[in-house]
């Protein structure tokens, strides 16, 4: 994407951002609230138009690819949302073959398997016939990235995925994020946890009021100083050999010390 | 299919043809059920007939008289039940009936403008479903005025819409002829099948059977829109242009029934509910579903509105009285999710 700038009424919310994602990368977008993640990740995927600029992607302008077309390369995996309707999980999983459909369709049992091996591929197949409404915030995120990957899309954009998932589905969801990445899949996500940028991301891009801070290596962006500007606390990150790091606040570093 | 529909569809189908066949027995003249099928045994040529005469009251009764009322309490009951879920699915709330967006405030007051103003009752009906669809054109010209939410600017047009509505309906009411057109109005507005007469049933039915069958064709788009704008964009759907198609649709096959019938209410609130009870929230079995167990509902009140007394009973009265107790037990679920009773 190049040159977006972008404005809701007056303020603009993004300026001047250019960003390029190669095939396989993992991004993670890093920035405080309010920083316009999620704005730049609703024009990446078309729903918002910039207010100048174009996003190209694969070389042509997305303004120029239909929706559907653009659905069976680029997937959406919404924040965690409130479901009102109950649908099975089996079901939700099978919208995704929606953009491989003609105007007038009912789903083939072809999409059905295609729909069951997805969930089969995230080993979560036995909540196939599950609500959608009753199964955990963690097994909600898995059966969006299911939807994605039924949908046929190698690119998965993510609205802070990890947000409302307990520790464990997190790390889950990192794993699962990490193994699909180097199938070939290529990710980019918004996160609130400088750690999840550590792991598993190839890279990091900063966002602050609207523009582009950092952009590059984790090992070479995320310092205690970069950090410590975005999100004006203190922070450590800290080595534990190799590519092992971590991130911990100083005041509660320095409390761990004293005692 | 999954296995459970295929249980599903010939039971309700099977439900169905019964309630027709009782309905079409019974009535101020009881007619037994064997000679209904009689009747229509010989009318099919698979019976010769001994008594020729006999099936010649029976063809004046059933045929003249019974079946079109029949006819269109089924065509009315699937009408609002499959707009009540559509709508529901759009609105992704299930709590919105038909009477979302104006449709039956601008339907009742044209109804009134028409009974006041005109003397033919084809004139009636024009202005009925006319400005059924002109207040449904207030919600959405407000809704599209602003930028925002597109759901909730919809929910707020419609409200200000229905209240426009509602107090021209209230001048209408205040300016009528109070020995002959305020009755007319007041009975018109509880609704009911021997408003129906043949003619305009088979004038009507065949745009409400057009639209019924255009939401069910396109059912599968309902799923995704509940999942949000922006999600459903995300999956290749066009948002605006199937919005406002599954909207105009039920809209329109909404106000062609209360120029049918007058309003009904209820129905296009409980039976989705019903329905999702039985066969769960997706919407490419639900509409299907709400066609059979509306038709069958209203039928079956239908029965009861013109059976009970000696003089008929609103039907608008019947739904409101059953509804109301029927949607106080649905609301139990809510906390699960709108979904298959279990």
């Amino acid at each position: 994407m190049e040159n977006i700038c972008f404005t809701y009424s007056g303020a603009p919310v993004l300026k001047d951002v250019s960003l390029s994602v190669r095939r396989g990368e993992v991004i993670s977008l890093l920035g405080p609230n309010g920083s316009g993640k999620t704005t730049l990740i609703k024009i990446l995927l078309g729903i918002y138009r910039p207010l100048s600029g174009t996003v190209l992607f694969e070389g042509r302008a997305i303004s120029a690819i239909t929706p559907k077309a653009l659905a069976r390369r680029v997937a959406y995996v919404p924040q965690f949302h409130r479901m009102v309707f109950a649908y099975r999980v089996l079901d939700v999983v099978l919208m995704g073959r929606s953009p491989h459909q003609s105007f007038f369709f009912r789903y083939s049992s072809e999409d059905r398997d295609m729909a069951v091996s997805a969930l089969e591929r995230l080993s979560i197949l036995h909540l196939k016939d599950k609500r959608y409404t009753e199964v955990s915030g963690g097994e909600r995120q898995l059966i969006l990235i299911a939807r994605a990957l039924a949908q046929g899309a190698d690119t998965l954009v993510m609205d802070e995925p990890a947000n409302n998932l307990d520790y464990g589905n997190q790390i889950r969801l990192l794993d699962e994020i990490r193994k699909l990445s180097q199938e070939g899949y290529t990710f980019i996500k918004s996160t609130h946890f400088p750690d999840h940028a550590l792991w598993i991301a190839d890279r990091v891009v900063m966002l602050q009021c609207g523009a582009i801070i950092a952009d590059g290596r984790p090992d070479d962006v995320m310092n205690d100083t970069s950090i410590c500007n975005l999100y004006k606390t203190e922070v450590a990150v800290i080595r534990i050999g190799g590519a092992l790091r971590t991130c911990i606040p100083k005041s509660i570093l320095t409390r761990l010390k004293e005692a | 299919m999954t296995r459970d529909s295929r249980i599903v569809f010939p039971v309700l189908a099977g439900v169905l043809m019964a309630t027709v066949l009782v309905s079409l027995s019974l009535g101020r003249y009881p007619i037994h059920p064997e000679a209904v099928v009689r009747f229509i045994a010989w009318k099919m040529h698979i019976l010769h007939a001994d008594n020729p005469k006999e099936f010649q009251i029976l063809e004046t009764i059933l045929i003249h008289i019974r079946l079109p009322r029949i006819l269109s309490a089924m065509l009315v009951g699937a009408a609002l039940s499959v707009s009540g879920a559509v709508l529901q699915s759009i609105f992704i709330n299930p709590l919105v009936s038909p009477e979302m967006l104006g449709i039956l405030a601008g339907s009742s007051f044209g109804a009134a403008l028409g009974m006041v103003l005109a003397s033919s009752w084809i004139l009636v009906q024009i202005s009925t479903v006319g400005f059924g669809m002109a207040a449904v054109a207030v919600a959405i010209g407000l809704a599209g005025l602003y930028q925002g939410d597109r759901i909730l600017l919809l929910v707020l047009g419609g409200i200000i819409s229905s209240s426009l509505f509602n107090a021209l309906f209230l001048m209408m009411k205040y300016l009528a002829d109070p020995y002959n057109q305020l009755p007319a109005i007041i009975y018109w507005l509880m609704g009911g099948f021997s408003l129906a007469d043949p003619n305009t049933t088979a004038v009507l039915s065949p745009p409400i059977v057009t639209g019924i069958l255009i939401l069910l064709v396109l059912s599968p788009y309902l799923n995704l829109l509940t999942m949000g704008e922006e999600e459903a964009r995300s999956l290749g759907v066009n948002v605006p242009l199937l919005r406002m198609t599954f909207i105009i649709v039920s809209a329109i096959i909404s106000s062609l029934t209360v120029a049918l019938c007058g309003i009904i209410g209820w129905v296009g609130l409980i039976i989705p509910h019903i329905g999702r009870m039985i066969a769960g929230p997706d919407n490419r079995f639900l509409l299907p579903i709400c066609v059979f167990i509306g038709a069958t509902f209203l039928l079956m009140v239908d029965d009861v509105s013109r059976l009970v007394l000696p003089v008929e009973i609103p039907i608008g009265i019947l739904t409101a009285m059953l509804g109301i107790p029927v949607f106080a037990v649905i609301l139990k679920n809510s906390g699960k999710g709108w979904g298959k009773w279990s």
